[in-house]
């Protein structure tokens, strides 16, 4: 009934504010009778194409069309806004853990304010204001990292007693709580009108829409989106976008060359009641009860209350046409412990009547964040969808951020935690998503702590090492589907509990990495690196290096058997891709990129290195087994499997050669350890990986061999300053920003990417700086442990936020890696940041609130660097230390 | 000390056993879908045994249960041998001669039964050519008896136990020269053990009942709810027709003390049972073969043991009373059940737990509010109940499991109660069988479109 209401309340406003609606929907009604043609039909060709008209359609073509951009026709298989968008609760939230999506939400809220009196059509917005209710310590310190987060965005948000809770909502049970967060500005709105709102103003701009219009596949041709077949002819365009929402990964499936929208839908439950005796006022707060998994709005003078259960009911695996959304179910004994947990809230509702269970599908990602961006294989294919069942709160932002890219080429934010091509095919078998979501959807309301590891879609790619690996203690983590060891459980140590390791405290695996890390320092360690992507490129003359020195800002004319770290930059100078390179011959390169660059490397190569068949780039990812041999030691393991001296003299760092270790030849063996310690990393041919592991073990007794994990990796790299890709690193940091202008050759002579933004960076400086901070009044065992995101202060004024942070063993102390901007006092306009205010600051870090004094540095501490035969001489005093 | 509900779980479901009558065409033909069974020990070892087959050369499905005292020999031997019996009982004269003359030619014999065991239910492998013997020498005289009749199944049943518990008897006094063998038939012939045997062919259910074990059939009424027809009688004290039997059988001098403290001899409560020859053999039989058998036999006090007022054996008989049913499409369930149930549930809440379980796991409806004016409150007591009945429901996968659970856990509310369940499970083994019998069920479930289509044929 109160969907029915909705749908009739949009039609009247949406014709009502569009003449030209009108027309065509009464000419479709008499065609639909007489079985004319359509008499509005579409158009032969358009610059853009977007599929689907809820909130993300209907976003992306408002915000392309106030960019200028008019050429654009937006088909609906339905009607508009009839879909998720239709159903859903309408709950404009800024409160969101990822800053991007925190920022899309901010954006969503300001935008959605104003667009009443921008289109004349009513939207419903009321800021009511949210509280995110605590029953558990825990709960509270999540609330208040948010809170840290939003109170530096300019948000106003605060930190709340439960008889403040009670102050402003009356019918909450306050017994339980510990405190709650409240977001005065956060809104409520009817989803439907924005939705029509945001179509009618595109529309005044040119838009066309065209409703039961459906889209049966998108073709490309050479790479390039050409065109879109839909049940009333073929569109010819340059650009598509694909908002279908639930139905996205099936549009992205129709084609010859599928695009892959790794998202699955679930059911997701509602409930609506009859207003109170005494209708609850329209401007109530939302409340937002986690630790209950659910949300209650005012809707009507009654309630609004759904949530996320623990147990949720995956739908359309097998595609669409199984069930009409509009005839899913109500599920009563589903929706039990969600209503349990109402009343246990609001117990004073138990006499108000109820008058529906909305059943209304939502659709979940493999990662909880929602998709945009271009396909990694056709040019021009635009992706949004996968809103977590946030759609309306990132609606505004993520339609803006998406025209953004497709106008001016990329965003005005670094959205590649939402890109598209963090996904590749292996997160799209329809098992892995739907086992996924399953795990995804319970997550929306369970404790975000540090290192989260997914439970499901587990050992897809492993390395040939992973039983060995896993029968010695191995503790794996996932990235982007490959198994990774974070640490080794010494045996005979107790088993560590998952629910242990859920704290935002000191972890309890802080000595076994601890002792990992003392043993990379003082012997030598093994971590299997295979995860890494690598990719080799190769010609029949010039054409890769030639190449390459374009698409990379060092110089990779190097001599054969050198390895160059370098950056893959864009126009703007800033990261694409952080990467090594060693030349293994005149004309072949060998490339390692971060675990997640397998597609978003690939693409961008594709799209950048010419047409040339005499140039060849492969993907040589799975044929190698990376071992990393850290330590002091690894020279000695290594010469001795070898017979082939490997001391600075013979090997120098930043060295690559073949050679043969035990049995194996042809092993390519790099002095790169990508910590800053001394070592190697061996790439091995998979067949025999086992075989050199066997070798390095057994050899390496004598020295004191163990394996190590991910985790001391970190800690590692972190205390040495070394900034990774995808973590410190993004499309909007350059070189010159975190210290590596010795990685950028601006004189090598030939031109390159991102070589004139450098130059001027160069001659003006930069605007924000990537600085390391040592907490000085941090307790280890006792203090909330930092993660990242977390605001710092200079001198009491934000100035930026941290990236990434680790404990550092050898110092003793937390070390936060971050950047540090410099807004001038009164405009808020960013200046310039020098050394010297730097270096002239006092610093503090916000963890959850409390803020702890820093040290900041710009360089590493150098004493770290100790040369591998000093080690020998300090053994017996201990740890060196600054 | 406290069992976890993980622990509690492993211990209920250590024995459980489920079979499904397999589908031919997607089709289930039979008038049985299938059963669950259980056993839970109070004795160690336990006492108690089951058996399940489905007859191979005639139709239909034979299901027991028997529950032995004085040792586990006679309900073992009973359990590996009845069937077979009742099994040759049943065939017809040309399937018997063609049997026979496999087994004289050496050619591979027709398999006659079919049996569905648990792993832990085993069969004596050294006893296995003795047994056989015996058998045959059964069959060879039904080819030679042969009556031209066809086999009416009160009468098999009848026989066959009657021929068991005789061969039984019949072992023991003979002996074995392998004194492994010898001192095996001695204990089976000197325990005993009741039998509650089903045979189930299309919609003829017979149950012979030998002891106080009990058949139970589930009948689920028009309005849903469920109740309990016996379909059969406890052989035991509490049986007035039992204890006339048992008086009319000997001189009135002994009326007095054949039934004392509601024990047959004063010594023994089933009525009726195999083995038991110190019930059945005369006093010089006994001795003879005491004295004559293994050192064991002769060390053990309870075999020397003459009854009190032993003056006309037999006291005891293993020749069960049939009752015939014809099912009906609302009879849903067959419970086949020890005394160690019956003794703690009352047979119409074992109808209820078990219907429930078997239907409610299906069929509980969703609800819709549709409608109607309903509260949060009140749905929120309605989705309580719900619950609590699904989840009681979903934590056994097997009928029997699940009526186990409540029996030994069972609260004074008819619900179970945890705590209550993880102590009577951590008693310790001397102490187990003070609280609680050796449990067995086996609940079979029947198929009611086929029952409903027999009936309407007819």
């Amino acid at each position: 009934a109160a969907g029915m209401f909705l749908r009739l309340l949009s039609d009247l406003q949406w014709r009502a504010a569009n003449p030209r609606w009108r027309r065509m929907s009464s000419s479709r009604r008499s065609s639909s009778t007489t079985a004319e043609p359509h008499p509005v039909s579409l158009p032969a060709q358009a610059q853009v194409v977007i599929c689907g008209g809820g909130i993300m359609g209907t976003s992306v073509a408002y915000h392309l069309s106030k960019m200028g951009w008019k050429d654009i026709v937006l088909l609906e298989q339905g009607r508009l806004a009839a879909g998720t968008t239709r159903f859903c609760a309408g709950i404009v939230s800024t409160a969101r853990p990822v800053s991007i999506e925190l920022k899309m939400a901010h954006y969503s809220n300001k935008l959605y304010q104003q667009l009443e009196q921008e289109t004349g059509v009513q939207t419903g917005y009321m800021k009511t204001g949210s509280i995110s209710l605590a029953q558990t310590q825990d709960r509270l310190i999540s609330l208040k990292r948010i809170a840290s987060s939003l109170n530096v965005m300019g948000i106003p948000c605060e930190i709340i007693s439960p008889k403040k809770v009670l102050q402003l909502h009356p019918l909450i049970n306050i017994h339980d709580l510990v405190g709650a967060m409240y977001v005065p500005e956060d809104a409520l709105v009817s989803s439907a009108n924005v939705s029509l709102a945001l179509a009618t103003a595109a529309s005044r701009n040119g838009v066309q829409i065209h409703e039961r219009t459906s889209v049966s596949h998108v073709t490309v041709q050479k790479g390039h989106v050409t065109g879109v077949e839909t049940d009333r002819g073929r569109i010819q365009c340059q650009y598509f976008v694909n908002c279908a929402g639930q139905w996205a990964y099936e549009l992205g499936h129709s084609g010859e060359e599928p695009v892959h929208i790794p998202l699955h839908a679930c059911e997701h439950f509602y409930l609506l009641t009859h207003p109170l005796q005494e209708p609850l006022s329209s401007s109530l707060p939302t409340i937002v009860d986690p630790d209950g998994r659910i949300y209650i709005r005012n809707w009507q003078g009654g309630i609004l209350s759904g949530g996320f259960e623990k147990n949720p009911k995956p739908l359309f695996t097998e595609g669409r046409n199984q069930l009409e959304i509009q005839n899913l179910q109500e599920d009563w004994d589903h929706f039990g412990p969600l209503l349990s947990a109402l009343l246990r809230r609001m117990p004073g509702l138990e006499a108000l009547q109820i008058m529906q269970l909305v059943n209304c599908p939502e659709s979940f990602t493999p990662d909880m964040r929602c998709i945009m961006g271009e396909s990694p294989t056709a040019r021009g294919y635009f992706v949004l969808a996968g809103m977590n069942s946030a759609g309306i709160s990132y609606g505004g932002g993520a339609g803006k951020y998406l025209a953004e890219w497709m106008v001016n080429g990329y965003p005005s934010e670094n959205v590649w935690p939402l890109d598209l091509k963090r996904f590749g095919t292996l997160q799209s078998s329809r098992t892995f998503l739907r086992h996924r979501v399953m795990e995804v959807m319970p997550l929306m309301c369970d404790l975000k702590v540090p290192r989260w590891d997914f439970q499901t879609g587990r050992q897809l790619r492993t390395s040939p090492l992973y039983d060995r690996l896993d029968a010695q203690g191995a503790r794996w983590m996932e990235k982007h589907g490959f198994e990774r060891v974070k640490y080794f459980v010494p045996p005979g140590s107790d088993l560590l509990d998952l629910d242990h390791s859920k704290t935002f405290y000191k972890p309890d695996w802080f000595d076994i990495v601890g002792s990992e890390v003392k043993c990379c320092k003082e012997a030598v360690c093994v971590i299997d690196m295979s995860s890494f992507t690598k990719f080799e490129i190769s010609s029949t003359g010039d054409q890769a290096l030639e190449s390459l020195q374009y698409l990379f800002s060092n110089d990779l004319d190097v001599p054969v058997g050198h390895v160059v770290h370098t950056g893959m930059l864009n126009e703007k100078g800033g990261y694409e891709n952080d990467c090594s390179i060693a030349r293994l011959s005149k004309r072949s390169f060998f490339m390692i990129s971060p675990t997640d660059q397998q597609v978003h490397c690939w693409a961008w190569l594709k799209n950048r290195l010419p047409d040339d068949s005499n140039l060849t780039v492969e993907d040589v990812t799975w044929k190698y087994t990376a071992l990393n041999l850290i330590g002091p030691r690894a020279v000695d393991v290594l010469s001795e499997l070898s017979y082939a001296p490997m001391t600075a003299e013979h090997f120098p760092s930043l060295f690559c050669k073949e050679m043969s270790v035990g049995y194996a030849n042809g092993i390519r063996v790099m002095s790169i350890t990508h910590t800053g310690e001394p070592g190697f990393v061996l790439y091995i041919p998979i067949e025999y990986a086992l075989h050199v592991y066997n070798e390095v073990m057994n050899m390496g007794q004598k020295y004191g061999i163990r394996n190590a994990g991910y985790y001391a990796l970190r800690s590692l790299r972190i205390e040495k300053f070394f900034a990774f890709w995808g973590q410190d690193l993004d499309a909007f940091t350059t070189p010159m920003e975190c210290g590596r202008e010795f990685q950028v050759k601006l004189e090598k002579g030939t031109q390159f990417v991102g070589q004139e933004a450098l130059l001027e960076q160069k001659q003006n400086g930069v605007y924000k700086r990537f600085t390391m901070f040592i907490l000085e009044d941090h307790d280890t065992d006792l203090d909330l442990w930092p993660w990242w995101g977390e605001p710092i202060f200079r001198n009491g004024r934000y100035v930026g936020k941290t990236t990434s942070s680790a404990y550092s063993y050898t110092l003793e102390r937390h070390v936060c890696l971050g950047f540090v901007h410099h807004f001038d006092e009164k405009t808020g306009e960013e200046l310039v940041v020098t050394t010297d205010f730097i270096n002239q600051g006092e610093y503090e870090i916000d963890i959850a609130g409390q803020r702890f004094q820093a040290k900041a540095k710009l360089y590493p501490f150098s004493s770290l660097f100790t040369q591998r035969r000093r080690k020998d001489e300090v053994e017996l005093s201990g740890y060196q230390r600054e | 000390f406290y069992l976890t509900p993980p622990q509690v779980n492993s211990i209920l479901k250590a024995n459980e056993y489920s079979f499904k009558v397999p589908e031919f065409d997607g089709k289930n033909v039979s008038s049985v879908l299938g059963f669950d069974s259980n056993q839970l020990p109070a004795n160690a070892p336990i006492e108690d045994r089951r058996s399940a087959a489905t007859c191979l050369q005639t139709r239909g499905m034979l299901l027991g249960v028997f529950d032995g005292h004085a040792g586990c020999a006679c309900a073992q031997a009973v359990s590996e041998r009845l069937f077979y019996y009742i099994a040759v009982s049943l065939l017809p004269h040309e399937t018997l001669l063609e049997i026979e003359n496999a087994v004289e030619s050496g050619r591979a014999l027709l398999p006659i039964l079919q049996w569905h065991k648990h792993p832990n239910d085993y069969f004596s492998k050294e006893a296995s050519k003795l047994y056989f013997n015996s058998l045959r020498t059964y069959w060879q005289e039904l080819i030679d008896l042969n009556s031209g009749e066809t086999t009416d199944v009160r009468e098999a049943l009848i026989n066959a136990f009657k021929r068991l518990d005789n061969d039984i008897s019949l072992e023991a006094q003979v002996g074995d020269p392998n004194s492994f063998l010898n001192y095996l038939v001695l204990r089976v012939a000197f325990s005993g053990a009741t039998a509650c045997v089903a045979h189930v062919d299309g919609v003829d259910l017979h149950i012979a009942n030998t002891g106080d074990s009990r058949a139970m059939l589930g009948v689920q009424e028009e309005d849903g709810s469920w109740s309990a027809v016996n379909l059969s009688y406890d052989h035991n004290a509490q049986n007035e027709h039992e204890v006339e039997r048992v008086k009319m059988e000997h001189p009135k001098s002994e009326e007095k003390s054949l039934v004392k403290q509601d024990r047959l001899l004063g010594l023994l409560m089933p009525f009726r049972a195999f083995g038991d020859v110190k019930f059945k053999w005369s006093i010089e039989l006994q001795k003879r073969v005491i004295e004559s058998g293994p050192d064991q036999l002769n060390d053990n006090e309870y075999t020397k043991f003459i009854p009190p007022n032993y003056h006309t054996p037999p006291y005891l008989t293993a020749e069960p009373e049939v009752i015939h049913h014809r099912l009906r499409p609302q009879d849903k369930f067959l419970v086949l059940a020890t005394d160690g149930l019956w003794e703690t549930m009352h047979r119409q809440d074992v109808a209820r737990i078990v219907g429930e379980y078997l239907t409610g796991v299906h069929h509980q409806q969703p609800i819709a509010v549709g409608g109607y004016k309903v509260t949060l409150g009140q749905m929120h007591g309605l989705l309580t109940e719900r619950r609590a009945r699904i989840s009681s429901v979903f934590e056994d996968q097997n009928a029997a499991t699940h009526l186990i659970r409540h029996a030994v856990g069972n609260n004074e509310f008819g619900t179970v109660d945890h705590e209550r369940l993880s102590k009577m499970l951590s008693l310790p083994e001397e102490l187990a069988r003070m609280y609680r019998d050796d449990i067995t069920i086996i609940v079979v479930q029947f198929n009611s479109h086929v029952i409903g289509a027999c009936q309407n044929e007819e």
